[in-house]
């Protein structure tokens, strides 16, 4: 299998568009008969990354890095930043505004999730500069 | 059971996604909470909720299930229906509860 690179835009509060940059990788993932619990993994994964740029960070890029071993998924954007990252990790913290909670979103789940679902997971964070979060699955087969 | 059986089973109405109504019914899930459900629910299940704006069709998609009925009376957004007919998810409704729906669907599945 080559390796395969894809990045794709994606916007602060673009809550029309949230979701689809996740559901061209799962997309292509399939296409290319990738193991289908990774590929699962690697949805839901997109899915919370993308829905809290669009919620908490900023503008910024989903992007995907596939070869035969792995994927590598990451999403950076350039809003306001984590300030204590072991506390946004913990089940149930959520700074979502009330308009937000009332559309379902901040149960505080999104980044245990990812934790879950990903083989490693990484967020580095500059607070006023923005928010990286790369994750890596393996495929085992 | 396939979606369509569903469909005239409940008497639930189709406001989208009519290219998925062959899809097979794996389980069903409740929630509202659209992480929790996107960490917990089953793949190719039914998914009950209150929700019935734009992002909910994501949560479907990505998680492969076999369709979405809003509960409790309310009718998609439009762009709910726009998204559901381009991904091909069914999106149904039922004027009654979760609980109340989850309860008789859980007998026949
Ligand atoms: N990209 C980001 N930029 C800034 N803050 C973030 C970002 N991602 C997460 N956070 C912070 O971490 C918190 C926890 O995130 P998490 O995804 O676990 O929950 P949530 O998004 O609030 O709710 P849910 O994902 O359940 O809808 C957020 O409420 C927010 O304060
Ligand atoms: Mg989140």
């Amino acid at each position: 299998m080559t390796s395969i690179h894809k990045s794709y835009h994606v916007a602060k509060n673009d809550f029309i568009h949230a979701g689809e940059a996740s559901i061209h990788v799962k997309n292509l993932l399939k296409s290319m008969n990738y193991n289908q619990d990774l590929v699962r993994r690697v949805a839901i994964c997109g899915y919370e990354a993308e829905m809290n740029l669009v919620m908490h960070g900023g503008d910024g890029e989903l992007s995907v890095d596939v070869n035969s071993e792995r994927v590598i998924l990451e999403v950076a954007d350039r809003g306001p930043g984590i300030l204590d990252i072991e506390l946004a990790m913990q089940e149930g913290y959520s700074t979502a505004k009330e308009e937000y909670r009332e559309m379902g979103f901040g149960a505080g789940m999104g980044l245990p999730n990812m934790k879950k679902n990903s083989d490693a997971l990484k967020i580095t964070s500059e607070p006023g500069q923005g928010t990286h979060v790369s994750m890596t699955f393996y495929n085992k087969g | 059971m396939k979606v369509k059986e569903l469909v005239e089973k409940f008497g639930l109405k189709v406001a989208a996604g009519q290219t998925g109504l062959d899809k097979e019914i794996k389980g069903g899930y409740c929630g509202d909470l659209l992480s929790e459900v996107m960490g917990n629910a089953g793949v190719g299940c039914v998914w009950l909720t209150v929700q019935a704006h734009q992002n909910i069709v994501a949560v479907a998609v990505l998680r492969e299930m076999a369709a979405i009925v809003i509960t409790g009376g309310s009718t998609p957004a439009p762009e709910t229906v726009d998204k559901a007919n381009a991904e091909g998810i069914p999106v149904l409704t039922y004027p009654g509860s979760s609980f109340e729906l989850s309860g008789r669907i859980y007998a026949e599945l």
